[in-house]
């Protein structure tokens, strides 16, 4: 169960400098796990086990073309990110103004 | 006024950076005293109603987000370290109304400066996932908020 959670964690799936290549390639172009590894210098049981993981947070898909299985970026997954993060944002903008409202309250109060 | 907003996704880490235009000691205050936080905690429309606070290390803060509905989003910060006036350190979790927390939590770093009687404060807070950072505008501050903050903001930028 545990695991299952980690895995699903977009944060993880990011923070791995690897599996950021993979995403900044497949986001241009579809590619396979072999041409993956080749770009990687590593194992092609390497890069299977990143894009299960990307796979897993959906940040992927594949398609089957002939013998081949073709990965590529789900863009709007990526976009999802940014607009969690916009709304943390905004949370944190009106709390802080108000904060600065209410410090000029209290600072008028006190002359 | 701006605020810096900067997401460190290698290091699951938000920082915040705002600057008042108001002594430390007011600023400080703010931040540790129930009565005064309660006043800006939540943003608008929400208010934030703290049921607890024990502002020391090894105390909490046991409070509620309310929505205008009068739905109740309970949470709970742990403190962890302080240094008066200058720094202090908690574990942030939501929790139910019996104050059990829901983990995971993050872990939040808070940095105050004065100059020039300017005062500066630096948020950090580690975040064990981006899952919790998603949960955290979920809860309660659904994008019809969000966009009635929007609203409301652009009606003050007009006024």
């Amino acid at each position: 169960m545990l695991i299952q959670i980690m895995r699903r964690d977009i944060f993880q799936a990011i923070a791995d400098p690897t599996r950021r290549a993979i995403i900044a390639l497949i986001a241009i172009q579809a590619m396979t796990p072999n041409a993956l590894a080749e770009r990687f210098d590593t194992s092609r049981q390497a890069v299977s086990k990143h894009l299960r993981i990307l796979t897993e947070c959906e940040l992927v898909t594949q398609e089957q073309k002939g013998r081949e299985i073709y990965y590529s970026l789900e863009i709007e997954k990526m976009k999802e990110i940014d607009k969690w993060l916009e709304q943390y944002r905004k949370i944190w903008e009106t709390r802080l103004n108000q904060l600065d409202d209410l410090l000029a309250t209290i600072k008028n109060q006190e002359k | 006024m701006n605020m810096d907003f900067i997401v460190d996704k290698q290091t699951k880490t938000v920082s915040i950076t705002k600057e008042f235009a108001f002594e430390l000691s007011l600023v400080w205050d703010a931040y540790t005293k129930p009565e005064l936080l309660d006043q800006w905690w939540a943003p608008k429309p929400f208010s934030s109603r703290t049921k607890a606070m024990d502002f020391r290390v090894g105390g909490r803060r046991f409070y509620a987000m309310v929505s205008p509905d009068g739905h109740e989003r309970w949470a709970l910060q742990k403190y962890t370290s302080i240094s008066p006036k200058t720094n202090f350190k908690l574990f942030n979790a939501f929790a139910d109304e019996d104050e059990n927390p829901e983990l995971p939590g993050s872990d939040w770093d808070l940095t105050f400066s004065e100059q020039d009687g300017s005062t500066k404060v630096s948020i950090s807070i580690y975040n064990e996932s981006l899952e919790r950072l998603e949960k955290m505008v979920e809860m309660g501050f659904k994008e019809g908020t969000m966009s009635q903050m929007e609203n409301l903001e652009d009606l003050l930028a007009k006024l």
